[in-house]
């Protein structure tokens, strides 16, 4: 396991102006081209349209999942709708269409949109949180670092909130850190490589929205080239004479059968989830379904009403993207109009202080910018997360669950659906199997699964709970 | 009280960073953005604490109210997935509408209440929603007055 080398976050350093050179810019250096916050973003994502569009550094499968979707469509739209068209009815082609385009519309908006990432802590707050710690023991002479949980209390439910090493913060409840985008991710249902991003609080009704009109357009499709088929094999003519003079129908047969099953599973379950409030994630975990069998357990997020579940996971107000990827990156020592002052901007415009001073003031005063905390830490810390992997049963899968995988010594997975579009006709089966679980101590020890990293610091660890 | 800055500019002038107050959230009804109405033991000397509760408790009513699910966000909701979730492109939903109440209404006592105090609040939107960060600024002339203040911070946390 990696020696992760914590240092503590000396907070004088920090009211001190950062030390990088130039430390004062000189007037005659050619002014930077500002920089927008995505050009210096942490975590593993690409953007595109100058930080409109953000996705994930590997895209998966995406690809192969719109290339599927696209084709099976157009040859359905190709040599199933005239003849449907000429023998049942022009409704045919128009309802495909619509679901087409719900099915496209919905995956490009779940993977293009920010899934609820949390910006990492600045140095000043992630030395708050250190000093928190630090301080109750009283002890300033052994620095250890901070432990790695919280207890709140949420609707008479003890939650425990653990402490990202890498984004530098207490998560709040819900949120878990996706080794593969290396950010944390609000309500973090999972990581899907179908779609090639990760799925939480912001997106997760387009996801929803997109798999449960693929399973309409899925069984929609299957529904009419079967009719199509029998339509053409009426007659005495028989099935091959059919399939003969329309082969590309079986090609779309073929892929149907095997999607409808699978996807028509995923959208059955994640229906389930929306009505009981839980994501993949905690489904997965166990986390509220009382295993220790303290039957006292139960999701404290619940309205324990399904409409208003429902309701509040799909229909709830969109919350705003908190990384502000088309923001600038405050300048702090790169000149971008005048110098600028240890402490305090030189202010051009006196009467503007007080519409603008308040950000200007504080974000040249503070010298905070997001990229300070892309520390080297970064990468061994992501090795700290294990969610738990999805095996369904049949081999070819895990290979698919490789692609994303970061190779560190941890056997770290990452948590994913598996849409068996190809020739797996299996269901998604989410019950966690005792095989399906990476950290196999489940999850009221939900430190079992750091152990191997923890073996460093146990000598200065002790406050874990 | 150590220092008095009659406006922002005042402040800009003659101040100096001395120390961050992180005002961290309050989980305790869920994941509903709300800040701890808590009194930092740093702020004792610089500000009351019934002006600072005011603020923080304004600040979370603002939150409940963009959160809040009730008629008007169902509507656009549903309005939303009929649409394909397009209408997000278009126009501006009720959070992002609170949202600028918000930054307004932290301009507004930045203004009046605590930059007059010789401190300026963050727009928690700005800290990814984690926190509400109030920067102590110090008059240069007594520098070293509360620069220590952050390593011998007592218990009050």
């Amino acid at each position: 396991m990696k020696n992760l080398d914590y240092q503590q976050i000396d907070p004088q350093a920090l009211a001190t102006p950062t030390p990088t050179p130039p430390p004062r810019p000189l007037p005659e250096h050619k002014p930077r081209r500002a920089r927008r916050k995505w050009e210096v973003f942490p975590g593993k994502n690409r953007f595109c349209c100058d930080g409109r569009v953000i996705v994930a550094r590997q895209c998966g499968v995406l690809p192969l999942t719109l290339g599927l979707i696209v084709l099976t469509s157009g040859l359905f739209f190709i040599f199933d709708c005239p003849f449907l068209v000429e023998h049942l009815t022009g409704c045919i082609p128009v309802i495909g269409g619509v679901l087409f385009v719900f099915v496209i519309i919905s995956l490009l908006q779940t993977s293009f949109t920010d899934p609820g990432i949390l910006p990492r802590a600045t140095p000043e707050e992630a030395a708050d949180i250190e000093k928190q710690i630090d301080n109750p023991t009283g002890s300033s002479s052994s620095y250890r670092p901070p432990p790695r949980t919280k207890e709140v209390v949420i609707n008479q439910q003890v939650v425990k909130l653990k402490y990202c090493f890498t984004c530098k913060i207490f998560r709040p409840p819900r949120t878990s850190h996706c080794s593969l985008c290396d950010n944390c991710v609000e309500r973090f249902d999972h990581h899907c490589p179908w779609v090639g991003n990760c799925v939480g609080k912001r997106n997760y009704r387009f996801f929803y929205t997109f798999i449960v009109s693929l399973s309409f357009l899925t069984a929609f499709i299957f529904g009419c080239v079967t009719t199509h088929l029998a339509l053409r094999s009426q007659g005495g003519n028989g099935l091959v004479f059919a399939l003969q003079a329309s082969p590309a129908s079986a090609l779309e047969l073929v892929v149907c059968f095997f999607s409808v099953w699978s996807i028509l599973g995923l959208s059955g379950f994640h229906t389930y989830l929306v009505a009981t409030n839980l994501t993949t994630n905690e489904d997965i975990k166990g986390s509220w379904s009382g295993k220790s069998g303290n039957e006292d357990v139960g999701n404290p997020y619940s309205y324990n009403s399904i409409i208003k579940n429902c309701c509040s996971v799909l229909c709830g107000p969109m919350p705003p993207s908190l990384i502000d990827r088309r923001g600038f990156v405050p300048s702090d020592d790169s000149v971008q109009t005048s110098p600028v002052e240890i402490d305090l901007p030189a202010a051009k415009n006196d009467t503007n202080m007080c519409t603008q001073g308040t950000k200007g003031l504080l974000e040249s005063a503070s010298r905070s910018p997001l990229l300070t905390s892309s520390c080297p830490q970064a990468k061994p810390q992501a090795v700290l997360e294990t969610l738990p992997e999805i095996v369904p049963s049949p081999a070819p899968e895990p290979h698919k669950t490789t692609e994303g995988r970061q190779s560190t010594s941890t056997p770290h997975k990452h948590h994913s659906h598996h849409r068996t579009k190809a020739k797996q006709s299996t269901h998604h089966t989410h019950i966690p199997t005792p095989k399906t679980s990476n950290s196999s101590p489940r999850p009221h020890h939900s430190h079992s699964s750091r152990r191997k990293d923890s073996k460093n610091r146990d000598p200065k660890f002790n406050s874990l709970r | 009280m150590a220092t008095e800055f009659h406006n922002l500019q005042e402040l800009r002038h003659s101040a100096s960073l001395a120390n961050k107050v992180f005002i961290q959230r309050d989980y305790t009804d869920g994941t509903v953005c709300k800040f701890q109405t808590k009194f930092p033991s740093e702020l004792d000397s610089r500000i009351e604490r019934t002006l600072f509760e005011d603020t923080v408790k304004t600040l979370n009513n603002y939150y409940a109210e963009a959160e809040k699910i009730g008629g008007q966000s169902y509507l656009e909701g549903c309005l939303a997935c009929l649409t394909v979730y397009l209408i997000f492109l278009c126009i501006e939903t009720r959070y992002e509408k609170v949202l600028k109440k918000i930054s307004r209404y932290i301009q507004e006592q930045n203004e009046k209440v605590y930059a007059p105090r010789g401190l300026l609040i963050t727009d928690p939107i700005e800290r990814g929603m984690r926190v509400i960060e109030i920067s102590v600024y110090e008059d240069r002339g007594s520098s070293g007055s509360s620069s220590g203040s952050s390593t011998t911070s007592s218990s009050g946390r």
